[in-house]
């Protein structure tokens, strides 16, 4: 369990001033310069022995993601570019951040630019987050007002922009390369990798792409140093993590946590308990609505941590837990994110397109139980098919819920086929359904 | 070179290849359905997909740089399941409505679903239908077939340069459009129904009219522009059914303008199938026999200097080569093949060439257009020039013009006066664009029919070449100077020397009375109410168009599409068509109706085959013994003309050559289709001049 002495965000829930006076009251901001001073390769090494992985979802070592960015430059400028598009359902950490620790960001954007060779940083926020860009362009405002941002910013001597860009709401402008091309001012799709956006990122320059929450907690490894990052957490999960949980729980929440703690105890912890009782609880989404779903079972001992969710074929996503009760109807409940995955698939390569309708309809079907049992195998098979063959990996997100859902509650859809064709009395397979097909939300 | 093992075999690529070129080195076939080599990478389709080693996952191969010693495998269980994967997805909404569709046997969809579909559908629900869109008269569109390739948004986007088609929504509801339902503008729309690999984007004229598989396919040349470009003509059962471009990447790379495209319904219009001879004011239809007894006995007696001949812009050159001999033999120099009344330097061929050759555009990195619009003079060459544009990077590839264009060229262009006047300010170097193509190391200067059809357009012509040697366009290794021509006969009725002989009358002073008996060889854009009233008209050509309802006799000819024949394009290269279907009714191959009537009239010509007729060809200018192929002297070459007089350039405005980019020749003005399209984007050009 986490100490208070190594909580990085003191202000989480705005209960302190989150203007510049009180950040600096928090630390936040003294003697940036000194940390510059240690120059970029000492701040490269720092962040790799910190051992910190991207808080964005895919968990890819931050600091070499920073050390791909060209150390000599061939006459393009770098950029670092800020990904608060946090839309993943069930997340909200990232906003978090941006409206009650914004100092700490863009100290940070300072620091984490520096390291990677760039005189601007651009944030991309989510357009529905109107209150966070507010703060946040307030404290850029402010930093600028008092120096720490602009030309030799926060005396470090070093020329520092820092931009603000709100989004228009697309889930998929949260991929990198989907957000640089937003950015752009063009259509949110992602573009095709190689190269990556450390060769070839925005405006054709280098660019790297970091989530909200990486970036805010440079600064602190900076004061305190990578080896006490690396102290928290497992080995290869390091550090504390912004962590989210929301559901049937008593009292959801977020909440900064270390690394590999068991997810029952911070459910029982931060969540007040599932709503009845431990014994209550059906399953957890571990991290935001693209991992696979964990049954209770599997709950009772699995830690929160990047490779032990991997172990158990889920991943640590977001961390923000959907924690669902034994009221819920779980197939209902992917057949949800299936909805939401179809909507916001961005149409442009095939498998991801056409596979997100499909799996939809078939989840759509899978709720009423109007379907024949051997077509929980062929959903299966078209998630196999759409996984690993797109550009992006909303493809994959869109598949791995679904994966989730057959491997742990086959007998659930089972049943309820059964119980649909008992009701209705038929062996038919195209039933045309009483009501209207259901359809996202659009 | 990079060593790429694709499937246990070694190959060497250019660094920088992709993956599936790669392949393609290797002999393997990788299915595609985004991927086009003359458009952008999108790595969409996901059809492509190929393992690499190493990589976690299948990679679109289209897309993926090779690096040295990369192993490519395309032929692994993991390979086939993925493309097997996509065609089950590509297929799920598609209306598979293969006995309907137009693309039904030459569609990519199709074929691949061969190699990866399976015989039987998974896919129990509702499928996806779109709304069809309007594009115009055209290009038909079934939008529930379209698989979002997006090849069509590329293509307008990048080689037609008319950003017209995007695609909006996303997700399953992603669709082409024009955004706002409006026609295409480019004359190029033809070709996105070439690139499109499913029936989404099908012929509009031609819908539903036959297979492709039922067409007799023949190589031919289009004679609709002077670029010469390279078709397939595809007949079935005696009827041109559509025109397809065959690649060529010194001529027209793989496209076609609309016209060469969607002219041929002009082809069964208003054709002359029989001769006609005027009596007592009104043509009446005869025999051959009748008309060439009549034309020969209307010819005793007439002196050969009253005697003239001026040749149209679609004419072959074996009928070029006969009508001269004819000519000859009946004693008139009075020949000529300028309708338009153009002048070029003709004493040798690098006078009236496009010097650079087409393929130079790729080269040059400055141009200075002098009267001309090459969007509707040549619409292939004008992608050309934007291709050239787009790949230098902005700024890089200065084009300035001569005249105020009448449309948007597709790449930006700097306006120096609309009329010849900025030429002297060019010469003095007063104008800083003089320093533009003098810095450049490859200067390109075009000269348009614009310039060259008007009074002065001697002064012009020799001020544009003073230029182009003043800024090392005619250097060693590269002549910018360039002619664009607009008919396609015209170079080689220059190489024939189709021009008024010693004391010869020029095609304009034939007319008003200036030759007795005046030979139109589907002559017919030129002012007819010119021809004196006294003067005796022939008229041999295949449509009824102007000229024919003036004519005294009318011979039937043969259209482009019904004769074997030789044609050189504005760069000057040699090219042969073949016949597709033969000429309607009684019209004849145009040189064997001269060849006929020369024995009629007693000077029979020495020829009376088709390899007689090039033999002598060959003998008139040994450029047409080379049968076809690249320009001889597209190097240096100095042009024999005289130092420019600046002063005898007129202020005059230059004037579009090309009024209706649909209706400039006979075929077309017959065509139902080129009339819609006329009226189609005749009446949004206006609108757009009224601005």
């Amino acid at each position: 369990m986490l100490q208070d002495k190594d909580r990085i965000f003191t202000n989480l829930y705005g209960q302190n001033d989150w203007k510049l006076a009180g950040a600096r009251q928090r630390g936040d901001w003294h003697d940036t310069a000194a940390i510059l001073a240690k120059g970029r390769d000492a701040i490269l090494a720092e962040m790799k022995a910190s051992g910190l992985r991207g808080r964005g979802g895919a968990g890819f070592p931050t600091g070499l993601k920073w050390s791909f960015m060209p150390k000599q430059s061939d006459g393009r400028p770098s950029y670092l570019v800020i990904n608060g598009d946090e839309s993943e359902p069930g997340t909200c950490k990232d906003r978090e951040v941006m409206r009650h620790e914004p100092h700490k960001l863009i100290e940070s954007a300072l620091i984490a630019s520096f390291a990677m060779g760039a005189h601007a940083a651009y944030i991309y926020i989510r357009g529905e987050f109107f209150r966070e860009a507010e703060h946040l362009q307030y404290a850029v405002d402010e930093a600028y007002a008092a120096g720490l941002l602009g030309p030799n910013a926060a005396d470090t001597g070093w020329d520092f922009d820092f931009y603000i860009h709100r989004g228009a709401g697309a889930y998929i402008c949260g991929e990198e390369t989907a957000l640089l091309e937003s950015l752009e001012g063009k259509k949110g799709q992602p573009r095709m990798k190689p190269p990556f956006p450390a060769g070839v990122g925005l405006y054709g320059c280098p660019t790297t792409v970091n989530n909200v929450e990486s970036i805010a907690v440079a600064s602190t490894i900076l004061r305190r140093g990578g080896a006490w990052f690396s102290s928290l957490g497992r080995p290869n999960n390091a550090g504390t993590k912004l962590m989210a949980i929301s559901g049937h729980v008593n009292t959801p929440c977020v909440f900064e946590e270390e690394l590999g703690v068991p997810l029952k105890e911070i459910v029982e912890k931060h969540g007040g308990g599932v709503r009845g009782g431990w014994d209550n609880l059906l399953a957890v989404i571990p991290g935001g609505c693209s991992v696979p779903v964990l049954p209770k079972s599997v709950c009772e001992t699995v830690l929160m941590d990047y490779d032990s969710l991997r172990a158990e074929r889920s991943g640590l996503g977001t961390a923000c837990m959907i924690v669902m009760d034994r009221s819920t109807d779980i197939i209902e409940a992917i057949a949800r994110f299936s909805r939401f995955f179809k909507h916001e698939s961005c149409g442009q390569c095939t498998p991801c397109r056409e596979g997100t309708g499909w799996m939809m309809r078939m989840m759509d079907r899978m709720v009423q139980g109007r379907a024949e049992l051997e077509e929980i195998d062929l959903l299966e098979q078209v998630t196999r098919q759409v996984e690993g063959n797109t550009i992006c990996a909303l493809g994959d997100a869109a598949a791995w819920p679904i994966q989730g859902l057959i491997r742990h509650f086959r007998p659930e859809m089972e049943a309820r086929i059964q119980h649909y064709k008992a009701a209705l009395g038929s062996t038919g397979l195209v039933q045309v359904p009483a009501q209207t097909m259901p359809v996202a939300a659009e | 070179m990079v060593r790429v093992i694709v499937d246990g075999t070694p190959v060497d690529v250019p660094p920088g290849s992709s993956a599936l070129q790669a392949c393609e080195a290797a002999g393997k076939e990788i299915p595609r359905f985004c991927y086009h080599e003359r458009l952008s990478v999108a790595g969409n389709c996901r059809m492509c997909l190929v393992q690499v080693v190493r990589a976690p996952k299948p990679v679109a191969s289209c897309g993926f740089p090779v690096a040295d010693g990369m192993e490519i495998l395309t032929d692994t269980e993991v390979v086939r399941r993925a493309r097997r994967a996509v065609m089950e997805f590509l297929l799920i909404n598609h209306p598979l409505d293969c006995p309907i569709c137009d693309q039904g046997g030459e569609c990519d969809l199709q074929d691949q679903a061969y190699g990866y579909g399976t015989g039987v559908s998974r896919y129990q629900e509702a499928k996806r239908a779109v709304t069809d869109k309007d594009l115009g008269p055209l290009v038909k569109t079934v939008m529930t077939r379209c698989i979002q390739c997006t090849r069509c948004v590329r293509f307008t986007t990048e080689v037609a340069g008319t950003p017209e088609l995007g695609m909006v929504s996303r997700g399953e509801n992603a669709e082409i459009t024009t955004y706002v339902e409006k026609a295409l503008t480019s004359e190029l729309s033809g070709n996105l129904i070439d690139i499109c690999p499913v029936g989404a984007l099908t012929a509009k004229p031609s819908a539903f009219r036959a297979r492709s598989w039922e067409y007799k396919k023949t190589d031919s040349i289009d004679v609709m522009d002077a670029v010469g470009t390279n078709i397939q003509i595809q007949a079935r059962g005696g009827e041109v059914m559509r025109i397809v471009p065959r690649v060529n990447d010194a001529v027209n790379e793989e496209w076609l303008s609309d016209k060469g495209r969607f002219s041929i319904d002009g082809l069964k219009r208003r054709r002359l199938d029989h001769p006609w001879v005027r009596v007592h004011g009104k043509l009446h239809k005869a025999s051959w026999q009748e008309a060439f007894v009549s034309l020969a006995r209307r010819l005793e007696g007439v002196p050969g200097e009253r005697i003239g001949a001026l040749a149209g812009d679609l004419c072959d050159a074996e009928s070029l080569c006969a009508l001269k001999d004819l000519m000859t033999a009946l004693g008139s120099a009075n020949i000529d093949c300028r309708q338009d009344g153009a002048w070029y330097d003709t004493s040798q061929r690098s006078g009236y060439l496009f010097n650079s050759d087409i393929s130079g555009i790729d080269d040059a990195d400055a141009l200075l257009l002098i009267g001309t619009n090459p969007r509707h003079e040549a619409p292939v060459l004008n992608a050309r020039i934007r291709k050239r544009f787009l790949r230098s990077g902005r700024g890089k590839f200065p084009v300035a013009t001569l005249g105020v264009p009448t449309s948007d060229l597709t790449y930006p262009v700097e306006t120096l006066g609309d009329g010849p006047e900025g030429l002297k300010t060019l010469l003095d170097g007063s104008h800083a664009f003089a320093d533009v193509l003098k810095n450049a190391k490859r200067p390109m200067i075009i000269v348009g029919h614009g310039a060259l059809t008007r009074p002065d357009a001697k002064a012009i012509y020799t001020a544009a070449y003073s230029l182009a040697q003043q800024v090392g366009a005619c250097a060693e290794g590269w002549n910018g100077f360039n002619i664009l021509h607009t008919a396609a006969s015209r170079v080689a009725g220059l190489d024939l020397g189709f021009l008024p002989g010693q004391r010869g009358l020029a095609g304009t002073n034939m007319l008003r009375n200036g030759v007795e008996v005046l030979w139109l060889l589907g002559a017919d854009d030129f002012p007819l109410e010119k021809i004196g009233p006294e003067t005796f008209v022939v008229y041999q050509g295949h449509h009824g168009d102007a000229a024919a309802a003036r004519a005294d006799v009318i011979l039937p000819g043969a259209a482009y599409t019904e004769k074997p024949g030789t044609y050189v394009n504005t760069a000057g290269r040699v090219q042969r068509a073949f016949r597709a279907i033969f000429p309607p009714g009684q019209a004849k191959e145009d040189w064997r109706i001269i060849r006929a009537f020369s024995e009629v009239v007693g000077h029979t010509l020495p020829y009376d085959t088709q390899d007689g007729v090039r033999a002598r060809m060959a003998e008139l200018n040994p450029i047409f013994a080379t049968g076809g192929g690249a320009t001889s002297d597209r190097l240096l070459g100095r042009v024999g003309v005289d130092n420019p007089i600046l002063s005898d350039l007129t202020g005059y405005p230059f004037r579009a050559v090309i009024a209706d980019y649909y209706q400039t020749n006979p075929i077309s003005r017959a065509s139902p289709t080129m009339a819609e399209c006329s009226r189609v984007y005749g009446s949004a050009h206006a609108a757009v001049a009224a601005e």
